[in-house]
């Protein structure tokens, strides 16, 4: 399963005077979406006796994420961190992640009895992307915003949210990849066992683009199809027409107003 | 590869540190530095500094170069649900046209179903200039896979500058693996597209980090360029009569092109709740003030025959359902009247209904920045207006 560690944005706020963003104070947490992945992983762990492997790409300070996963009940850990990885859209993420994946099955050797379980979106970047691209890159059929799951031996049978009112159910083989909704499970907290276990004895793999034997081409900014050419904060769009008085007067104002603009 | 920053240029304005997300520049001696650990290379301090003292200093690295001179044309994918095509797809023929006649080509529509045939004139009216229609009878549903092969065979062959596809469960699940097989640029949930003449790149707004900032993307040295797009981020199109191509074609797909079934679709007792299609929305943010403050909000709602909303506050403290969140983490709405009681109106809660027709704000803090998007502002104790306000509207609809 794949982990993103991202800046608890719903923290992050813009400071009027200075149209710049604030940034103190705002932590680095596993991306909420990823939590229940991990879960999801961590509880078919149990029903199968599953080995759940975590693998997140970031700069080093994404351990943090990793060493948490461990806590929660995640077996090993690779961290795919690099200087050569930096600036990477979807594409040269999704490159890098599969290239990991590749080099991890192949190591682990499961058959075709294999889950690789993504969050459906980060709350930073927000694309859903990667999911789809990695299912593609490993030549793998992928269900996207699925919110029930059952396994079988060589099958899933998922429920994918289709529609605010439709749920299409889909059966397909393994290997598979699966992104999960927020609404599929309550994730779990590490326990204190779990967090003693992470710190001592589990460890963080490290991996860089020569572990991976990654082609410079295909990973970073070099992979990168699209490059951001600005950033900029949202404006103002109207000035509004300010409504004063009693509530009274207030009310009717407004709907002489809503009738002129011929809402009502 | 690494940002440098050219010491002799830089006069120590600092802007570049405030256009970094990643707290990646400081200044040492007055001079801007980068922090090689934090930096990402999102390259937003290259195009903001006023000295251009900024660069990229790239490795040698052989990339493959697309020919993008040989990509002409503007493609809309066709999203279907129950033989009707959905909105999102309509509006983005809108806007597809608008983008292809500055770019002097062909818009097409890309159409994967089946049963579609007598529908075909009356969705020429649309503005496209051409109709692709994929048919065959297992395209009355969505496959990943199947859309990705047809899409990606017909790009190949066919070469089109610009894909544009709706940014809902089902583009935003082939999009990516459409762009992957053809490894072309993808941009999500755009909010804005235009396009520049003399590159013909497409230059596509997208709010980001929970819609604090809005980032500006292209994809300068690839082709096609592939962007989703929400429901009711685009206007719907005036119907025009003209001439429009058809190409019909009927495909015949090989077993083993789909590896996943459908087994059933559970289609949900109907929820009363259809925001995106709501004429007036009447919501709440943390100012209502409680689960039961609500009840003032709904009654409102009620009376004007309009959904019920909230930020995502609401839903977090458990006053409001979560699909009635409405802001980047919930829906996208676009009604005719949108009432915003006790939202602050962070931009999270903005992109979600910025293009409301028209915007009611009641807050009890005049700094409010929702007020910044209203048309109509009233600072005041929501509990003390919106009961009045209820009493007046009643009136107005004995009157009718």
């Amino acid at each position: 399963m794949c982990i993103k560690q991202v800046p608890g944005v719903s923290e992050v706020k813009i400071d009027p005077k200075t149209n710049t963003l604030v940034r103190e104070g705002v932590l680095s947490i596993i991306n909420p979406n990823d939590r229940n992945a991990l879960e999801l992983a961590l509880t078919l762990k149990e029903e199968y006796k599953a080995e759940v492997i975590a693998l997140s790409m970031g700069p080093p300070q994404a351990e943090e994420a990793l060493r948490e996963a461990l806590a929660m009940g995640v077996d090993k850990c690779f961290l795919l961190s690099d200087r050569a990885f930096a600036g990477a859209d979807t594409l040269a993420t999704s490159h890098t992640l599969a290239l990991a994946i590749k080099k991890v099955i192949n190591e682990t050797d499961p058959g075709e009895k294999y889950l690789i379980i993504c969050g459906a979106q980060a709350v930073d970047g927000d694309t859903g992307q990667v999911p789809p691209e990695l299912a593609e890159e490993l030549g793998i059929p992928q269900i996207t915003y699925v919110q029930n799951i059952e396994l079988s031996e060589d099958k899933i049978v998922v429920e994918r949210k289709f529609r605010a009112t439709e749920i299409v159910v889909i059966e397909t083989k393994l290997p598979a990849l699966i992104s999960v909704l927020i609404d599929i499970n309550k994730p779990r907290y590490p326990s204190m066992a779990g967090i003693m276990k992470a710190y001592d004895n589990a460890n963080v793999v490290y991996l860089d683009s020569n572990a991976l034997n990654a082609d410079k081409s295909k990973i970073g900014l070099n992979g990168s199809m699209t490059e951001v050419k600005k950033i900029f904060f949202p404006e103002r769009k109207v000035n509004p027409v300010m409504l004063e008085g009693s509530a009274e007067e207030i009310a009717k104002k407004l709907c002489q107003y809503l009738k002129d603009d011929k809402i009502f | 590869m690494s940002i440098v920053i050219d010491e002799e240029l830089c006069t120590g304005c600092a802007s570049c540190m405030d256009s970094c997300m990643y707290d990646a520049i400081e200044l040492k001696n007055n001079i801007a530095t980068v922090l090689k650990d934090n930096c990402t290379l999102c390259k937003a301090c290259i195009e903001i500094c006023p000295e251009e003292a900024i660069s990229l200093e790239r490795e040698d690295v052989k990339i493959q170069k697309v020919d993008i001179s040989q990509f002409k044309g503007v493609w809309v994918v066709a999203e279907h649900y129950k033989k009707k095509i959905q909105n999102v797809s309509l509006q983005l023929l809108n806007k597809g046209r608008e983008l292809a006649n500055l770019l002097q080509v062909n818009l097409s529509f890309l159409l994967l179903g089946t049963d579609f045939d007598d529908k075909l004139e009356e969705l020429s009216l649309y503005g496209m200039d051409e109709i692709i229609y994929i048919k065959s009878p297992i395209l009355k549903d969505y496959y990943s896979d199947l859309y990705t092969k047809v899409i990606s065979e017909l790009v190949l062959e066919n070469k089109p500058e610009i894909i544009l596809i709706g940014a809902t469960p089902t583009g935003r699940d082939f999009a990516p693996r459409v762009a992957k097989r053809l490894n072309a640029g993808l941009t999500a949930d755009c909010t804005g597209l235009e396009v520049n003449h003399a590159t013909r790149d497409l230059l596509q707004t997208r709010p980001t980090y929970g819609g604090s900032i809005m980032a500006t993307i292209r994809t300068p040295s690839s082709r096609p360029q592939m962007a989703t797009v929400r429901a009711g981020i685009f206007n719907m199109p005036e119907k025009v009569k003209k001439r429009v191509n058809i190409r019909k074609i009927e495909y015949e797909f090989e077993e083993e092109d789909s590896v996943s079934k459908i087994v059933k679709v559970i289609s949900k007792t109907k929820t009363s709740v259809n925001l995106e299609d709501a004429k007036i929305i009447v919501a709440g943010g943390r100012g209502v003030g409680s689960r039961e403050g609500f009840r003032v909000i709904e009654e409102l709602a009620e009376v004007l025959d309009a959904e019920l909303g909230g930020s995502r506050i609401t839903v977090e403290l458990n006053w409001l359902d979560p699909d009635r969140q409405i802001g980047q983490t919930g829906k996208t709405v676009t009604p005719k009247l949108y009432i915003a009681c006790g939202i602050s109106g962070a931009i999270q809660h903005i992109v979600g209904m910025q293009n409301s027709e028209i915007v009611v704000a009641i807050n009890k803090d005049s700094n409010a920045p929702i007020f910044n998007w209203a048309h109509y502002g009233i600072v005041g104790d929501l509990h003390e207006i919106i009961p009045v306000l209820i009493e007046e509207i009643k009136k107005i609809k004995v009157d009718e």
